[in-house]
């Protein structure tokens, strides 16, 4: 009972002290801040004292299975819930600004709905609150398995998944507020910075818990891509956000750095978050689902340490090549580009590693939409990792960058490589986590994976297109020595290829939207009574030998 | 110690360092001996597996 009061009376505290930095925020878009963290208290109190068994609630509500079983299977069902829901949102904030760009009249006049402000909406929503979500979900599924051993710190777990779903409102309900930090992939302000640093060293303690814990001699590769993951983050996450806040109770901050320091952190930052988190800890979902999934270990285990060291060693150097042509003294543009070419052979062989893993049963491509869609995925791993460091040579860089065709590497690396491998790994987790027989439907599997791949196509290629032509308008001179086209024309030339991406985004929405209804029919229990993906072909009466034919 | 030292540092024994440090990691896994735990690793995913 003491406990009880004890914890109660804490969360009242904290209640409380959030609404006092309300009452004195020197801005309003901290006071709403501060008043969604006193809801989010508020809520906890209400939890404690109730002493209702929300876990138990939750279950019944999501339909999931009553038996515990051996793992801590409960934060990875919500995990899978929240990656679809922010993906839902995530994506069609980038389908709507997407449409934005080709036509303006969207941004609707009112500084909420901005492209501005909408499109670090778009990308916080869709790598960190759908990958991130799915980063955490899978990471806590596959450190259970290849440990043989509980969660560690139960309680913990709970806490990151919802530390991490508050971090998620609270950056996004900022970017629409207007608050920022303006950087690159990590706009929120220092207070919502410091609480995503609490809720990651939670991550981490986890996380290395459950490997301490562990019952297997070896540590699988895939928790070492993970955890390089979370440590990596942690660190490019303090770093970068090293600021001074302007007031405690305001959420304006100033960077630590200045000049083409600044620059290059946030490039060391920007960089390395593709490097760490949508490389390695994707790949990490790779070594563990594609090997499940084809039901054959990983083609050379040896390559995927070399894989794992050669990532580590290099990624981290890569980042100037996002600054090719400023102030970042030469050497250093050099060496970003010089290290970004070599991660084409590392990033190579993952790819060949996890393709290869299907040698043998390559008919399952046929049969199994799921393997299809891993397939793909390490097919846009491969192209989207020839592309960037072609991407990074200056030579290249000096017509490509600031163009969208930087935008279309980015999306087939996000929506080919990280889209395509988490749609196949939250497919292979929803029936093992709910105890269901199959999925609702595979064939919605293989709708859905058209839609995206054609999606994919339509937005790379439009995107290609549209930056080389921007490339080479901006740099266009005439025999005079002045520029032949003015910006404006080359925003107005741009018009047809915004439009095929929209629509190329629109099918990859369409097929995720599939994704959603397939998902919450499996978790309903429904199977849907449809034709198998493959038949054999068999006609008994063709089926003999043949018959003997009577002389005559 | 100069941001000069530490420049100086970091490409002569520093890079000399982290590449042999590299290098030992990836010829690591290539010594007779692991052969055995390579394989060991790469099928412990499937054993007993009350998750299919």
């Amino acid at each position: 009972m003491d406990g009880l009061v004890t914890r109660a009376g804490g969360w009242l505290g904290l209640t409380l002290l959030a609404f006092v930095m309300a009452a004195l925020a020197v801005d309003a878009p901290f006071a709403v801040h501060m008043i969604i963290v006193a809801l989010a208290c508020l809520a906890m109190l209400w939890a404690t004292v109730t002493r209702a068994d929300y876990g138990a609630l939750a279950r019944g509500i999501l339909k999931m299975p009553a038996d515990q079983g051996v793992y801590d299977d409960d934060p990875i069902r919500w995990g899978v819930i929240a990656t679809l829901f922010w993906g839902v949102a995530g994506m069609a904030a980038g389908l709507f600004i997407a449409l934005q760009l080709a036509f303006p009249a969207l941004n609707l006049g009112l500084e909420y709905t901005t492209f501005g402000r909408l499109r670090p909406l778009h990308t916080s929503a869709v790598i960190f609150a759908f990958g991130g979500n799915a980063l955490i979900a899978t990471s806590f599924y596959v450190v259970q398995r290849t440990c043989r051993a509980r969660l560690a710190f139960p309680k913990l777990a709970r806490f990151v998944f919802w530390g991490y779903q508050l971090f998620i409102v609270l950056a996004a309900t900022g970017y629409l507020m207007g608050v920022t930090a303006a950087k690159e992939y990590a706009e929120p302000e220092w207070y919502v910075d410091l609480w995503l640093t609490i809720v990651w060293v939670a991550y981490l303690v986890v996380f290395v818990g459950t490997i301490v814990r562990r019952r297997e001699p070896h540590i699988y590769v895939a928790n070492w891509f993970y955890l390089s993951f979370i440590v990596t983050i942690a660190m490019l996450h303090i770093v970068n956000n090293l600021s001074m806040p302007a007031s405690i109770f305001g959420s304006k901050s100033y960077a630590a750095f200045a000049g083409v320091q600044d620059a290059l952190t946030q490039w060391w930052y920007g960089h390395n978050a593709v490097g760490f988190f949508l490389t390695a800890g994707f790949l990490a979902m790779m070594y563990y689902f594609v090997p499940k999934q084809a039901e054959r270990p990983v083609y050379s285990y040896r390559l995927s340490i070399i894989h794992f060291w050669s990532l580590i060693f290099l990624y981290i150097w890569a980042g100037p090549h996002h600054l090719h042509y400023t102030a970042l003294p030469d050497w250093a543009q050099t060496l970003g580009m010089v290290f970004s070419v070599i991660l084409w052979m590392p990033s190579w062989g993952g790819m060949i590693n996890g393709l290869m893993t299907l040698n043998g049963a390559w008919d399952k491509i046929r049969t199994d939409p799921i393997i299809r869609m891993m397939v793909m995925a390490l097919a846009f791993y491969g192209m989207s990792t020839f592309e960037g460091p072609m991407m990074s040579i200056k030579w290249v860089n000096s017509m490509s960058h600031y163009t969208d065709w930087t935008i279309g590497h980015v999306h087939s690396g996000a929506l080919g490589w990280n889209g395509m491998i988490t749609f196949a790994a939250v497919y292979y987790l929803v029936p093992r986590l709910w105890g269901r027989e199959r999925l609702y439907s595979l064939r919605m599997v293989n709708w859905h994976f058209w839609l995206a791949t054609v999606g994919i196509v339509f937005y790379a290629a439009s995107m290609w297109v549209a930056g080389i032509m921007q490339g080479l308008m901006w740099r266009e001179y005439g025999a005079d020595g002045y520029l032949v086209y003015s910006f404006v024309e080359s925003v107005a030339a741009m018009h047809p290829m915004y439009l095929i991406r929209a629509a190329g985004g629109a099918m990859y929405l369409a097929g995720f939207l599939i994704m959603v209804v397939n998902v919450w029919a499996t978790l309903g229990g429904r199977v849907r009574a449809e034709k198998p993906m493959t038949e054999t072909p068999y006609n008994a009466a063709a089926d003999r030998p043949l018959a003997p034919v009577p002389a005559e | 110690m100069t941001y000069n030292d530490l420049r100086h540092f970091a490409d002569s024994w520093g890079l000399l360092a982290m590449t042999l440090l590299f290098l030992t990691l990836i010829a690591w896994p290539f010594r007779p001996s692991a052969r055995a735990r390579n394989d060991e690793a790469a099928n412990m995913i499937f054993r007993e597996d009350e998750h299919g």
